[in-house]
């Protein structure tokens, strides 16, 4: 296996928290090309963790190495140019006066020319499907719309990895499929590792890989439809059971019995209903 | 407190070259007590709208009436004094707000800004610090130092010590994790049954328009298109969609199987009706035997 983050025995606490702890001694590896979903309530550390792999806080114990680099003082910038990072607010993050010049910021400071530049400008626009707002003010977006640009902004720079950090949370439904469905092509076709830290169970479920944080340790780590089907680990860290488990629980409640492994997969589960509330 | 909005218009940034319409001729009537839900994408003009009840803004046209106190286009400040004494407004994030030096003071603050005694806005504070369930720990510290589902409570429970009869809530659980949101639509609906407040929510989240409000406003530029109890607005499936509003989980797993020739009674919102509706399809099915 390629891994492309490694993080052995991180360790990180806030001044003034006591004894308590943000991260506990996390271990975790990061398969390069794979969407990986962290959860956990709020302030279990997920976000400590996204911020401590960039560089943005230094963690008082663990060795982060990321694309075969330690992490340190003297590397900082050079991993930071590997990852991308989207924070939740679409706000916050827009410091261009149009949509053009947002996505080019980073490229300036990068220091590429005029005439490269518009190009690589117009290409990630293109692909987050913004190309015609380019010329548009904030005020006259919509959040999922900002959150595209942040996107584009970030793939100008050709990241090997994009961290976001609950980049849906603030958006409407619509916002939201809008960027989850680009989060998955990005991913599909340009083979960049995605981190997401996320309370979104439907997103979650979409990802290859889950990591559950809580009280700043790791208590579970796989696949979503095995992480997703232990209730008991669900109950005890805050986190939402998937729609289908609850549909499933409550059809076994009431007499009718799907095979279990369709608690898991809301295609089978509607696929099989189907079949038995259609038949002659 | 009723609230009633006659022939309501709003015009952004009048008398320059942004100016917009952003309400349009809007009629509604929120009877005292409800629990009404306000849905529509982004920029539809929500937001817009609950700013009006307790005049942060003024209608350009028409007038709102707030249990007998009228607002329109000439209303001064002054003259709102006592009636945002009533209406609370919960803003998007509203931990962003957050000020003072303790969890308490900055609890208190509102009440004190109403002219109440400190004795009587600390008690105020402190019972609303409990209603919010803040354990008392906290009470004391910098309100920075509490986590941010602490800080929405503190936030809420600055708006709950001015003791408001209508409580309005711009997406109140965004940001929150599932826990904390559930324990956060709880609150609501335990202030709703036990003070009698009148609750307007502003959500994005459906399953929670399903499960809380006894009416649904349905906004899209800058006019209310649909208006009803939850089942009605929920029945026009394809009109949501269309609107880019979403549905209730239930409801929409439900339309999976309608649109494959499941035939159901009528359109479940939530997982208990969903099951009902399979055991009802299931037990007419004509029988092998």
């Amino acid at each position: 296996m390629n891994n492309i983050i490694d993080v052995k025995n991180l360790t990180y606490k806030y001044a003034n928290s006591g004894d308590k702890k943000a991260l506990d001694n996390v271990s975790l590896s990061i398969e390069k090309g794979s969407w990986t979903s962290i959860v956990g309530h709020n302030g279990s550390g997920k976000s400590t963790l996204a911020r401590s792999i960039d560089g943005l806080m230094s963690y008082n114990e663990g060795v982060i190495n990321v694309d075969g680099i330690i992490l340190s003082d003297d590397t900082v910038w050079d991993i930071r140019k590997k990852i991308g990072m989207i924070f939740q607010n679409p706000d916050n993050q827009f410091v261009g006066a149009t949509v053009e010049d947002d996505v080019a910021f980073g490229l300036e400071n990068l220091g590429i020319e005029t005439d490269k530049m518009h190009k690589i400008v117009n290409n990630v626009l293109k692909k987050v499907r913004m190309e015609d707002f380019k010329e548009r003010q904030p005020d006259q977006l919509s959040g999922g719309q900002k959150q595209r640009v942040a996107i584009a902004g970030v793939l100008a720079s050709k990241p090997e990895i994009i961290i976001l950090d609950e980049a849906t949370s603030m958006l409407d439904p619509q916002g939201r499929y809008e960027i989850i469905n680009l989060i998955n092509e990005i991913h599909q076709e340009n083979d960049i590792t995605v981190i997401s830290i996320t309370h979104d169970v439907s997103e979650a479920m979409l990802s290859d890989h889950v990591i559950v944080l809580n009280d700043g340790k790791i208590v579970e780590s796989g696949a979503p439809k095995k992480v997703f089907n232990d209730d008991e680990m669900l109950k005890l860290t805050g986190l939402e059971k998937p729609f289908n488990a609850h549909l499933f629980d409550a059809l076994v409640e009431q007499g009718i019995h799907p095979p279990v492994e369709l608690r898991m997969d809301e295609n089978d589960l509607e696929e099989w209903l189907c079949q038995l509330l259609l038949k002659a | 407190m009723s609230i009633a909005f006659e022939s309501v218009d709003f015009v952004y940034q009048a008398h320059t070259p942004f100016e917009n319409l952003s309400l349009r001729n809007i009629n509604l009537t929120i009877p005292d007590g409800s629990y009404t839900a306000i849905i529509g994408h982004t920029g539809s003009g929500k937001s817009t709208l609950i700013q009006h009840v307790n005049g942060l803004l003024r209608p350009t046209k028409g007038l709102v009436n707030v249990d007998g106190q009228i607002i329109n286009a000439n209303t001064k400040n002054k003259q709102l004094v006592s009636l945002r004494q009533h209406v609370g407004i919960v803003f998007q994030f509203p931990e962003s707000q957050l000020f003072a030096e303790t969890v308490v003071d900055d609890v208190k603050f509102g009440p004190l800004n109403f002219g109440v005694s400190d004795t009587e806005a600390t008690n105020r504070a402190k019972d609303a610090l409990q209603k919010v369930k803040l354990p008392e720990e906290f009470w004391q510290k910098s309100p920075f130092e509490l986590s941010g589902g602490q800080m929405r409570r503190v936030a809420i429970a600055g708006v709950l010590a001015t003791n408001p009869k209508i409580l309005i809530l711009d997406e109140p659980t965004a940001g929150l994790d599932p826990q904390g949101r559930f324990e956060m639509m709880e609150l609501f609906n335990e202030l709703h049954h036990k003070e009698q407040l009148t609750i307007l929510l502003v959500t994005h989240q459906m399953d929670d328009v399903a499960n809380y409000a006894d009416n649904v406003i349905v906004m899209d530029g800058g006019q209310i298109v649909k208006n009803g109890a939850p089942v009605e607005v929920f029945r026009d499936t394809k009109w949501l969609i269309k609107h880019q509003l979403g549905l209730p989980k239930a409801a929409n797993f439900a339309i999976k199987l309608a649109d494959r020739g499941v035939k159901f009674d009528k359109m479940p919102l939530d997982i208990s009706g969903l099951v009902h509706q399979i055991v009802n399809v299931k037990d007419r099915r004509p029988s092998h035997e």
